[in-house]
C-alpha cells in the first residue's frame, strides 16, 4: 500500500507540470466556461426583457391613447319627428325620405330644451352641440317605423367631436376638461346636460360599421377594413399558387446552370427591394401603361402581389428542400411519374413551410402603406367598398390618412385603428400557427 | 488493402441462359469520373442475385441504374445495353414510369410515406390504376402484407400512420408497397443495414420466400447475408464486376482471389 502510494508520488514528483496543470488548468477554465455561459445566457434574457418592455410600452401607449374611440358620446333629446320640419308627406317616397329636413328637427329639439338661448350666434354653437350627421340616426328609425312621424321621442343623438373629446378629457374634474375649440357657450350648453344626466358615452359601434368620415364621430374603420380584405385577397390568391409553382419549378425542375443562378440571386435581391419601389412599378406598369383605374383593391393586391412573391418563393423552395429525399426516391421506386411524386409527397410535406411563409407574406402585406400611396389608396373615400374594383382604402393608409388629420379626436381613433390592425395580424398569425400544428400533425 | 490492378474479364459465370435481366458493357459515369467500368452481368429469373463488396465498389451505383433510379441525378450518365425481358430500358422512347412499376425497388433506410398503413400499401396501386373498387383495393393491401409478412401484425390497426412502425416493420411495410404494384423484379439496396438481427432474420425469410415468385437483386454488406439469401452472388471491385458465380461456390472456393481477399476479410 505504502509501496504503491510512494510509487504514485515519485510519478508525480517525475512529472510534476503535465500532471497537475491538466486538471488545474481544466478547474481553472471550468469555472470560466461556467461564467461566460451565464453571461451568455444572461444576454439572451436581456434581450428578451428589453423586446418584451418595448412590446408592453407600445401596447400600454396605444390602448391608453385609442381604447377611449371604442366609445363615443351621445346626448338626449326630445326629437318631435314633424311631419311638415321634416317636410314629408308620404313615407314610401324614397325622394321625400332623402330630401328630408333632419338635421332642422334636431335643431328644433336643441331649441327647445334650451329656450333661454336666443341670440344669432349663440344658437350657432347650440346646434353644434350634435354631430352634423346625427339626423341619418332619425332617418334609419323612420324607415323602420313609420308610425313615428308626428311622435316625440326622447332619443340618443350622437354629440359633435369637440363635445365628445370635452366630455372624455373632462372625467368628474371640470378643471381638467379639454376645451379646444369649444367655445364657453357650448360649454356651458354640455354641463348643462351632465347635470340633468342627458349626456352618455356608448359603444362606439359606428366605428366599426361606417366609412371614412371628415367628422370624427361619423368616422369609422369599415371601409378599410374591407379596403384591406379584397386587397389581401387579390394578393394571395395572385402571390401563393404563382410562389409555389415558381418555387417547385426551381427546386425540381430546373436544370442548375447560369441561368438559374441568375433567376435565384434576383429572387433574393426582389426580396430585399424598398416596398415603395414596387408602387412605383405598379404606376408606371400597372396604371400608366394598362390603364388600370386607380385606388382599387385589385391593383393594390397586384402590387402587393409582386412585393410578397420572393418572400413566398423563398420560403417555399426552403420548404421544398426540407422534404427528406428519401420519401421521394420511395414514391419513384414505385412508379410515381415526376408530378405524382410533387403533388403527393413533397407538396403535402412542404405545406405547413410553405403557407408559413404565405401567412408571413400576408402579414407583411396588410402592414405595407407605401406602394399603395403610389397607386392612389390615400384617396379619401367615404363608401365602403363591396368589390374589388371599388375605391378604397386599407387599414395602414387609413392610419395614416387619420394621423394627419387635425382633429383631436383622430388621435384616439388612429390609435383604435393600429389596435384593430394588431388584432388581424395576431389572428392571422394565430391562424398560421394553428394551420402548421394541424397540417404536421398528419405526419 | 491489396492493391492490383483488375484487368481482365469477369470470372466465373456472369451470364445464364434464363435471363430476366442482362446487362452487356454497362458503364456509369459521375460526370467525368466513371464509377462502373464495362460490366457484363445475367440476372436469372425468380432467382436472388447478391452484390457484394467493399465500400465504394459501385455496387449501389449498378443496382439503382437497373430501375433508372440515377435519372434523379443530373450529373449520372449510363452507357450500354441494359434489357429487361429482351427491352432496352435505356431506350428514350420507353416510359420510366411503367419500368418502375415492373422493377420495383426498397430502399436502405425503411421510407415509409408518412401516411396510413393501409395508404403506404394501397399507393402504388393508386396511382397505376390497377384497381377500380375499393374491395379489389383491399384485398391487394392484405395480400401485399401477407406476403410480406406483416399482416398479423397490422391488420387491426391499417388506419395508423406507417412511422409509427418499429424499424424492421417499417421495412416490411416498404416490401408490401413494392409488391402491392406485382413487380416482376425487385431491387434491394443493403434493405438490412438499419435493422436489428432479429429484424434482420425475419426480412431475409422474407427475401427467400419472395424469391420464388420475383427476381430479386440485393446488395447488401453482410457476406453471412448474401451467403444465407442468395443463389448467386457478384463481387465488385472498384466499378469493376470481378466475379459472379454459385453462392457457395463464391464463399468456398472462389475463382478469383480479389474476391477470396475480400470474403476471408483481408479488406473490405
Amino acid at each position: 500500500m505504502s509501496d504503491s502510494q510512494q510509487d504514485y508520488s515519485q510519478l508525480n514528483n517525475s512529472e510534476p507540470r503535465s500532471k497537475s496543470s491538466t486538471i488545474d488548468l481544466v478547474n481553472k477554465n471550468l469555472a470560466k466556461r461556467y461564467r461566460a455561459e451565464k453571461r451568455f445566457r444572461f444576454l439572451g434574457l436581456a434581450s428578451i426583457g428589453f423586446g418584451l418592455l418595448c412590446l408592453v410600452f407600445l401596447f400600454t401607449d396605444i390602448i391608453g391613447k385609442g381604447h377611449s374611440a371604442f366609445f363615443q358620446t351621445y346626448v338626449q333629446l326630445e326629437v318631435t319627428f314633424d311631419a311638415d320640419r321634416l317636410d314629408i308627406t308620404d313615407l314610401t317616397d324614397e325622394n321625400q325620405l332623402a330630401m328630408a329636413d333632419y338635421q332642422g328637427v334636431l335643431k328644433a329639439a336643441l331649441r327647445e330644451r334650451f329656450p333661454d338661448i336666443k341670440s344669432r350666434k349663440d344658437k350657432r354653437d347650440l346646434y353644434k352641440v350634435v354631430s352634423s350627421g346625427g339626423g341619418f340616426e332619425l332617418r334609419k328609425m323612420l324607415e323602420a317605423d313609420a308610425s313615428l312621424l308626428g311622435s316625440t321621442q326622447m332619443l340618443w343623438v350622437l354629440a359633435d367631436d369637440d363635445i365628445d373629446t370635452y366630455v372624455k378629457s373632462r372625467g368628474d374634474n371640470i378643471d381638467d376638461a379639454f376645451t379646444g375649440r369649444l367655445s364657453k357657450k357650448k360649454q356651458e350648453v354640455v354641463e348643462v346636460l351632465i347635470a340633468d344626466g342627458a349626456v352618455e358615452k356608448k359603444f362606439n359601434a359606428h366605428f366599426f360599421a361606417a366609412g371614412d368620415s371628415r367628422e370624427p364621430e361619423l368616422a369609422g374603420i369599415k371601409g378599410a377594413i374591407m379596403g384591406s380584405l379584397y386587397t389581401l385577397l387579390v394578393t394571395f390568391s395572385l402571390s401563393f399558387p404563382i410562389g409555389i409553382a415558381a418555387a417547385i419549378y426551381l427546386e425540381k425542375y430546373a436544370r442548375k446552370n447560369k441561368f438559374t443562378e441568375f433567376i435565384e440571386v434576383n429572387i433574393n435581391n426582389l426580396a430585399a427591394v424598398p416596398s415603395i419601389i414596387f408602387g412605383l412599378l405598379g404606376l408606371a406598369i400597372f396604371i400608366n401603361f394598362f390603364s388600370m383605374p386607380r385606388s382599387v383593391p385589385l391593383l393594390g393586391g397586384l402590387v402587393l402581389a409582386l412585393m410578397t412573391l420572393p418572400t413566398i418563393i423563398i420560403s417555399s423552395r426552403a420548404a421544398i428542400k426540407a422534404v427528406p429525399p428519401s420519401i421521394e426516391e420511395a414514391a419513384m421506386g414505385i412508379g410515381a411519374s415526376k408530378m405524382q411524386v410533387i403533388l403527393h409527397h413533397v407538396l403535402p410535406l412542404a405545406m405547413p413551410g410553405m403557407l408559413t411563409g404565405a401567412i408571413i407574406g400576408m402579414a407583411q402585406a396588410l402592414g405595407e402603406t407605401a406602394p399603395l400611396l403610389m397607386i392612389g389608396m390615400v384617396a379619401f373615400i367615404v363608401d365602403v367598398p363591396g368589390g374589388i374594383t371599388d375605391p378604397s382604402t386599407v387599414l395602414p393608409v387609413q392610419i395614416f390618412l387619420w394621423a394627419d388629420s387635425p382633429e383631436r379626436a383622430f388621435v384616439e381613433r388612429t390609435s383604435a385603428a393600429i389596435m384593430v390592425l394588431l388584432g388581424f395580424l395576431i389572428v392571422m398569425n394565430t391562424f398560421a400557427v394553428w394551420l402548421r400544428k394541424r397540417l404536421e400533425r398528419r405526419w | 488493402m491489396i492493391e492490383q490492378p483488375i484487368s481482365g474479364p469477369t470470372v466465373g459465370h456472369p451470364l445464364v441462359d434464363n435471363a430476366k435481366m442482362s446487362m452487356r458493357d454497362v458503364n456509369v459515369f459521375y460526370g467525368d469520373k466513371q464509377a462502373i467500368f464495362g460490366v457484363d452481368l445475367d440476372i436469372a429469373e425468380n432467382q436472388v442475385i447478391a452484390m457484394i463488396g467493399p465500400s465504394g465498389c459501385g455496387k449501389s451505383t449498378f443496382l439503382r441504374s437497373l430501375n433508372r433510379m440515377n435519372d434523379t441525378i443530373d450529373i449520372c450518365r449510363v452507357e450500354g445495353t441494359l434489357k429487361l425481358d429482351g427491352q432496352d430500358i435505356y431506350d428514350p422512347k420507353l416510359d420510366v414510369v411503367p419500368l418502375r412499376a415492373r422493377v420495383g425497388m426498397v430502399f436502405q433506410k425503411p421510407n415509409p410515406f408518412p401516411k396510413s398503413i393501409y395508404d403506404n400499401v394501397a399507393y402504388g396501386a393508386r396511382i397505376h390504376g390497377l384497381v377500380s373498387r375499393r374491395t379489389e383495393l383491399d384485398e391487394i393491401v392484405e395480400t401485399s402484407l401477407q406476403k410480406a409478412g406483416l399482416w398479423n401484425e397490422v391488420k387491426d390497426r391499417l388506419d395508423e400512420p406507417g412511422t409509427g412502425l418499429s424499424g424492421g416493420q417499417q421495412q416490411r411495410l416498404c416490401i408490401a408497397r413494392t409488391i402491392a404494384v406485382s413487380p416482376e423484379v425487385i431491387l434491394m439496396d443493403e434493405p438490412c443495414s438499419a435493422l436489428d438481427p432479429i429484424a434482420t432474420a425475419k426480412i431475409e425469410e422474407l427475401i427467400a420466400e419472395l424469391s420464388e415468385n420475383y427476381t430479386i437483386a440485393i446488395v447488401t454488406h453482410s457476406m453471412q447475408q448474401a451467403a444465407r439469401v442468395s443463389h448467386r452472388t457478384a463481387y465488385f471491385h472498384l466499378g469493376k464486376l470481378v466475379e459472379v458465380n454459385e453462392t457457395e461456390k463464391v464463399f468456398t472456393n472462389p475463382d478469383h482471389e480479389l474476391t477470396e481477399a475480400y470474403i476471408t476479410g483481408r479488406f473490405g
